[in-house]
């Protein structure tokens, strides 16, 4: 604490972590989590780009039937390279490493995370892994598809697995860093008075995500790292021809792949949970069940993975298991969801650009949850299974859920970030196109799946030329919708107005330093004396009983 | 053939109705979560909107209201857990009497051939209303074989070999697919079931619907019984007593005995497994002196030698 | 509160005290060496699921592993264990000099193990024994060696080496490489480890006040040998009945 005012009397007004220091070197050698978060956020939205781009280029191919604007063998690269890129080095750490970075230690009134220079070697391991996956691209491009099913990875295909199974191998080791970064963070580092259940939820979802990527992402990197050596070392592991199963390898690849997706939505949970709290003004109702429900679909997350394995070959009692159990998972989701709506009722709601995309992220991720009970009922799943219905659903919880809670965190910290407003009006104009295009693109595709339609078909029958034409068209919306809010998100990085220390008179200890916040996050060591999302009290560090001038541990 | 804006796709299997019975009922299911929630948050985003000198309200914690949807959840994925599980049992036992055919998957076309000896390639001919059970293996990678209107699929493995059965209710043409990314053709690899009276099957078996040219019309077992004696194999598995391997007569289905004390039954994985690999289980009484015949012969082959197999006590059966 | 991170130069910037930042420093471990669980699980869940399906193949692999070198490295890794241990504990006694030797003596065990699995593994290849194109095993042949040899040839062998089919013990050496070459691989990283640590030791960085370093290496360094704990029955025994 000593330490805290010496540096106070030292400089009157605290230099914003922005100011702290402007060379290339300062940026790439900080080991403040805030400016790590900002390398993470500039790199995965190239990265987004990148795999738009893909996306771009097959929803075109996929205007006609016949496939006549790339040939098959680059219309597989595509979409493998759209699935990598948006899973491997887009979704997984866009909220974890730019939102959980950014405000986990502030959130808890830390001064940085608990192991700062892991926490950037994480993001050079990040982008070494980045490197070797983008050069696979450019060598001439993947088309295993993003899951690497063996015997096609390890033994058929003519195109650079190696390179692109290394390079989402080493990115694994960087969600693991970050992982275990916050879980010691959290556990260990949690101001004087802030309780487990006086925490943010954003903060309990996130220590959920980090569970699961410290027990499944060592899982996924062994079951690349066994490809590896059976392609490039010529040891056979799951080739049938020695007596290897290929089926096995899915059920390694699952045992990671299917929490992975937990991974990519419970953080969007947590940011949803802040955002409706702070434009309702009301405490989030049930707090304890939706914290305690995050930790349960991470636990159940870890025994469901043989769902995407009913038609493999797998015994039909281990799909009923599996099927059984997949079913629980639905459970908590569903509170979570009537606990997030229930917290606006008798709430004081106002309609900024952040419960905008918050309002997007529940209407789709409705949609996405509810498609999923068809692909849990064993019936169904296995007519449904590899055609475009799944495709439509994982990009409802993907998109739908994972991508517009980011969106909601980006717009609802973003003058926490960058100390700048956006412009509001163009924020709720692209929120509304954003949903609208995604519903266009994606609600078609759960029609011609029902009716047949096997994704990763370059080539396709007639008669689904018509909603393919509807998704396309679709696509081109929402991607207008991502470039004006890229636009308008640069724009107020020079032009927009400053940003007050807390715009949307929130609650939570992150709002009650400065925007953009000091080098070390706070000038002096908060101590918290309320629960989060304390509205009905001017501050969660506000002493009511006492009078201890609580304007004192206000920045 | 329906449009693709109509709420289901045509129905041609047994199985197909029922599966759709399910669909509905989620899809009905769905619309109303979604109006009842779309609904709540319209009510609440008007009755609560911020107004001046309103203050919002603190929630008291109570469990009631998630207890209660907890348990409403819970029904309702029992039901859809039970009634998918037992539709889904259903559609994987195939019927005793259905009828055979094999299936062979390799990059990128589907190799068939009907028990009477006719083969097709991406095309697959069945009579309509009676039980068909499709035994698949692949040649290379994994391969799934879908018929949408049949409300169908399994993947199909190198290695080893997977079940499909259907029966077709209805007259007509439709899709097969390939559903599991296979390679660079994997969009071409599929063609068309064509379910067909049953007397029109039998035309079409007996020649006048125009064969694929130069495919040979002898039945798998009957090539089973060529290839069988071209390998040597009746060298030892004469039958005669005191032969070097077992009389395979009356082998398929019934259990066998090992040197190592287990014992299995003789279904087609084990014979296609004996076939390759003889050494891996040796039967009580024999020694270990059949030759590996893995890389000698193909899929196909192996298909027809069990063909030939199962022929020989195609009488008790 | 404040005192005591004055006095301890090495509590860093974002901790309040010296304890906040050791029990961080060993939760941290504690936390990656979960992960490094998950991460060897994956290959003994292979292990398991083809040991149950091909059980002679592995009688027959186990027994064309050398028991001796494996157990002289079990017995090697169990004393790098031990003086990783002393290390530890002569830091924390503020005995530095001491701390160091037992660290040298750590590496020189680290690396014996190492040279010893050279030496299983040149064997291995001169016998064609790595999977692959040059795989080559002839069950008749080492079955008449080992009669030659004068062994006893107990059943269960005799009829492992009679039935076994030679791809699946190609199957049990993928994994036996894989699974010793990434245990190697670790024992690689935690020599470097320890490299480290003996410079910053004789540097004079950790007293009693200060070890997290030490203690967190060697908790890693624990882990390593509890893995081979596990391999060498595994691979090396568990077979041969």
């Amino acid at each position: 604490m000593s330490e805290a005012s010496t540096n106070a009397t030292a400089t009157a007004a605290p230099k914003s972590y922005l100011d702290d220091g402007s060379t290339i070197r300062s940026w790439l050698l900080t080991i403040d989590h805030k400016r790590i978060a900002i390398l993470y956020l500039i790199s995965i939205t190239i990265f987004f780009a990148l795999g738009a781009f893909a996306a771009a280029a097959f929803r075109l191919e996929l205007l006609t039937p016949q496939g006549d604007f790339l040939s098959a063998e680059t219309y597989n690269k595509f979409f493998t390279m759209h699935g990598i890129v948006m899973i491997f080095f887009f979704l997984l750490p866009s909220i974890p490493a730019v939102m959980g970075n950014f405000l986990i230690p502030i959130m808890i009134g830390a001064k940085d995370m608990a192991f700062p220079r892991l926490n950037l070697l994480s993001w050079y391991v990040f982008m070494a892994g980045a490197g070797l996956a983008i050069s696979a691209i450019i060598a001439g491009g993947v088309d295993t598809g993003w899951t690497f099913y063996t015997p096609y990875s390890s033994m058929y295909a003519n195109s650079h697995v190696i390179l692109a199974v290394t390079g989402a191998f080493i990115a694994g080791f960087s969600s693991i860093m970050t992982g275990l970064n916050i879980i010691v963070t959290v556990q260990k580092m949690r101001a004087p008075g802030l309780t487990w259940f006086r925490l943010p939820l954003f903060v309990w979802s996130m220590y959920a995500t980090s569970l699961v990527v410290l027990l499944g992402t060592p899982v996924v990197a062994i079951s690349l790292a066994m490809i590896f050596v059976e392609r490039f070392l010529g040891f056979g592991i799951f080739d049938p021809a020695l007596g290897g199963d290929p089926v096995l390898f899915q059920h390694i690849f699952w045992f990671y792949s299917h929490p992975a997706v937990y991974i990519m939505i419970l953080p969007s949970m947590g940011v949803i949970s802040e955002v409706i709290a702070c434009f309702s003004r009301r405490r989030v109702y049930g707090y304890t069940f939706v914290a305690f429900s995050s930790l349960a679909i991470a636990v159940i997350g870890f025994f469901v993975w043989g769902h995407h394995m009913f038609v493999s070959g797998q015994s039909a009692y281990a799909g009923v298991i599996f099927s059984f159990l997949t079913f629980f998972v639905a459970i908590p989701t569903a509170i979570k969801i009537i606990n997030w709506i229930m917290t606006m009722h008798k709430g004081s709601i106002s309609f900024d650009a952040p419960m905008l995309y918050a309002f997007g992220f529940l209407g789709l991720f409705l949609v996405g949850g509810l498609t999923g009970l068809f692909l849990s009922t064993m019936a169904t799943d296995v007519h449904l299974h590899d055609t475009y219905f799944v495709v439509s659903h994982f990009h409802y919880v993907m998109v739908g859920g994972g991508v517009m809670g980011f969106f909601a965190a980006l717009h609802y910290w973003w003058p926490k970030m960058m100390g700048r407003m956006y412009p509001e009006g163009w924020a709720k104009f692209a929120a509304i196109v954003i949903f609208i295009g995604f519903n266009l693109t994606f609600l078609p595709q759960f029609q011609m799946g029902y009716h047949g339609m096997p994704r990763r078909y370059h080539a396709y029958a007639p008669e689904f030329q018509i909603m393919h034409v509807m998704s396309t068209a679709g696509a081109s919306v929402m991607g207008a919708g991502y470039l004006t809010m890229f636009s308008y998100l640069i724009w107020s990085l020079f032009k927009g107005k400053k940003a007050s220390a807390n715009p949307w008179d929130s609650r939570g200890l992150e709002w009650e330093t400065a925007c953009p916040p000091p080098t070390h996050n706070f000038l002096e060591t908060p101590v918290v004396t309320q629960d989060a999302y304390s509205f009905d009290l001017p501050s969660v560090t506000c002493v009511l009983e006492k009078k201890d001038k609580p304007e004192e541990h206000r920045v | 053939m329906k449009s693709v804006f109509s709420l289901l796709p045509e129905q041609a299997s047994t199985v197909a109705g029922q599966v759709d019975a399910i669909y509905l009922f989620l899809v009905a299911v769905s619309i109303f979560c979604m109006i009842f929630a779309g609904l709540l948050v319209l009510v609440f985003s008007i009755r609560y909107r911020r107004r001046a000198g309103v203050e919002s309200e603190q929630p008291h914690e109570d469990s009631r209201l998630e207890i209660f949807a907890g348990v409403c959840m819970l029904v309702l994925l029992m039901t859809l857990f039970g009634w998918g599980a037992k539709v889904y049992f259903h559609s994987v036992r195939p019927p005793a009497d259905a009828m055979e055919i094999m299936v062979t998957g390799k990059q990128w076309m589907w190799k068939l051939q009907h028990p009477q000896g006719k083969r097709e390639i991406n095309e697959l001919h069945v009579p309509v209303g009676r039980p068909i059970q499709l035994t698949m293996t692949s040649e290379d990678v994994i391969h799934s074989f879908f018929i949408p209107a049949f409300r169908i699929k399994q993947d199909v493995l190198p290695g080893r070999y997977t079940r499909l059965w259907f029966e077709a209710t209805k007259v007509g043409k439709y899709h097969l697919f390939c559903a599991e990314y296979c390679g660079t053709e994997h969009s071409m690899m599929g063609g068309w079931v064509t379910v067909m009276t049953p007397a029109d099957y039998e035309r079409w078996l007996g020649g006048e619907v125009a064969p694929i040219a130069g495919a040979p019309q002898e039945t798998p077992a009957q090539l089973g019984e060529k290839l069988f004696a071209q390998l040597g194999c009746t060298a030892c598995h004469s039958g005669a007593p005191g032969s070097l391997g077992p009389d395979l007569a009356g082998l398929p289905g019934s259990t066998v005995k090992f040197t190592d004390g287990t014992q299995a039954v003789a279904d087609d994985d084990y014979l296609r497994e004996s076939i390759l690999d003889a050494q891996t289980h040796i039967v009580e009484g024999y020694l270990p002196v059949m030759p590996v015949f893995r890389g000698t012969v193909n899929e196909d082959q192996v298909i027809q030698l069990i063909a030939y197999i199962k022929s020989l006590s195609g009488g008790a059966h | 509160m404040s005192s005591a991170s004055q006095a301890n130069e090495h509590v860093a910037h974002h901790f309040e005290s010296a304890e906040q930042q050791r029990q961080s420093a060993q939760l941290g471990m504690w936390a990656f060496l979960v992960t490094e669980v998950m991460f060897f699980s994956g290959l003994f869940a292979a292990y398991i699921i083809y040991r149950s399906l091909y059980p002679e193949a592995w009688t027959v692999g186990s027994h064309m592993l050398s028991i001796g070198l494996g157990g002289f490295n079990t017995i090697i890794l169990l004393c790098s264990s031990l003086t990783m241990a002393l290390a530890v504990h002569a830091a924390q006694t503020d005995k530095r000099g001491a701390s160091a030797r037992w660290i040298i003596l750590t590496i020189v065990l680290g690396l014996a193990f190492l040279g010893v699995k050279m030496v299983e593994y040149s064997a291995k290849i001169e016998h064609h024994l790595v999977p692959g194109a040059h795989f080559h095993l002839d069950p008749a042949q080492e079955l008449a060696n080992l009669q030659a040899a004068g062994v006893q040839v107990g059943d269960h062998l005799r009829h492992a080496m009679e039935t076994v089919n030679t791809a699946h013990v190609q199957l049990f050496f993928s994994l036996y490489f894989a699974i010793t070459g990434l245990h190697a691989l670790h024992m690689i990283i935690g020599i470097g480890v320890m490299i480290w640590l003996l410079k910053t030791t004789i540097e004079g960085r950790y007293s009693s006040a200060y070890i997290n370093p030490v203690e967190v290496s060697g908790l890693y360094w624990h882990f390593v040998d509890i893995v081979w704990i596990f391999l060498f029955p595994l691979l090396y025994l568990v077979g041969r009945h």
